[in-house]
């Protein structure tokens, strides 16, 4: 697998079927560029569903990382994979909303067992609604030939 | 005062976090530390971004206001209209647009200098409430 030193600045974790990125260090502009981009191809790797993503050593998130946080959350949901941003400082989040600014739809939560939670509920909703399909094409089938 | 030159991207992060800790050291409570180091992580990209390299200057203010100043001095294009660029939502880069109007809701004094390809100079200050 190719990786560069760059790379592996921020360590990327599989955690069963999800990805943990725990950012520790202020992030520079190219870095968060970078690190958008090794979780997507983690994500395509390792076809992992979900990220978690703790930001709780984030002292700020400006009008840069708050879209790119964004927008890999937008990227992620085209590769199947949920994004959970998980341990947003408060005043962080007084911060953000006063730039005007917003996380879009990007799904939250307190922290990372609340993250860890949220992602299982939100897998176990979408695979339901797959069984539901499913069972209903299987009723159908059978339907058919119980039909003689 | 501390000056910090921005030539590279990484120096916008060095001005935030010098501007955090000075901040700190003034007395400034977690909140308003974040809301200052954001309002100059935009203002240092601008500078970056529009005029390719430029100055912020941080110093402690002491009167009339207890507070801190950021002067960011750049020799870039400047900007043609100061009332559009501090419009919600106006950018003529296509990033975002709330880089100005942002910081300004950020600080509690903001001042934007400008002249077409002389450069421009954007002040902001915030106080330490009594």
């Amino acid at each position: 697998m190719r990786r560069t030193t760059r790379d592996s600045i921020i360590p990327i974790l599989k955690l069963g079927e999800f990805l943990l990125v725990s950012i520790q260090i202020d992030l520079h502009d190219r870095m968060a560029e970078q690190l958008q981009q090794d979780i997507l191809e983690r994500v395509s790797q390792t076809q992992a569903r979900g990220v978690l993503i703790d930001i709780s050593a984030l002292e700020m998130v400006d009008s840069f990382i708050s879209r790119i946080l964004a927008d890999t959350a937008r990227m992620a949901a085209t590769l199947d994979a949920e994004i959970v941003i998980v341990g947003m400082h408060p005043a962080v989040a007084i911060t953000l909303v006063e730039l005007g600014l917003s996380l879009g739809d990007v799904k939250t939560a307190l922290n990372l067992d609340e993250g860890y939670t949220l992602l299982e509920e939100l897998l176990k909703e979408r695979e339901m609604g797959a069984r539901t399909r499913q069972e209903e094409e299987s009723t159908e089938e059978s339907n058919d030939s119980d039909s003689d | 005062m501390i000056v910090i030159p921005i030539k590279e991207e990484v120096d916008i992060v060095r001005v935030r976090t010098a501007v955090r800790s000075m901040a700190r050291e003034i007395g400034f409570g977690l909140v308003d530390q974040t809301r200052i180091s954001t309002a100059v992580s935009e203002l240092a990209r601008n500078a970056f971004l529009y005029a390719g390299e430029g100055e912020a200057h941080i110093e402690e203010l002491t009167n009339p206001h207890k507070g801190i100043r950021i002067t960011f001095i750049d020799h870039g294009p400047g900007i043609e209209d100061i009332e559009l660029a501090m419009k919600d939502g106006w950018s003529s880069s296509g990033n975002m647009g709330k880089g100005l109007p942002g910081s300004k809701r950020l600080s509690d004094h903001m001042e934007i200098s400008s002249e077409p390809a002389q450069g421009t100079t954007v002040i902001i200050e915030k106080w330490l409430s009594v």
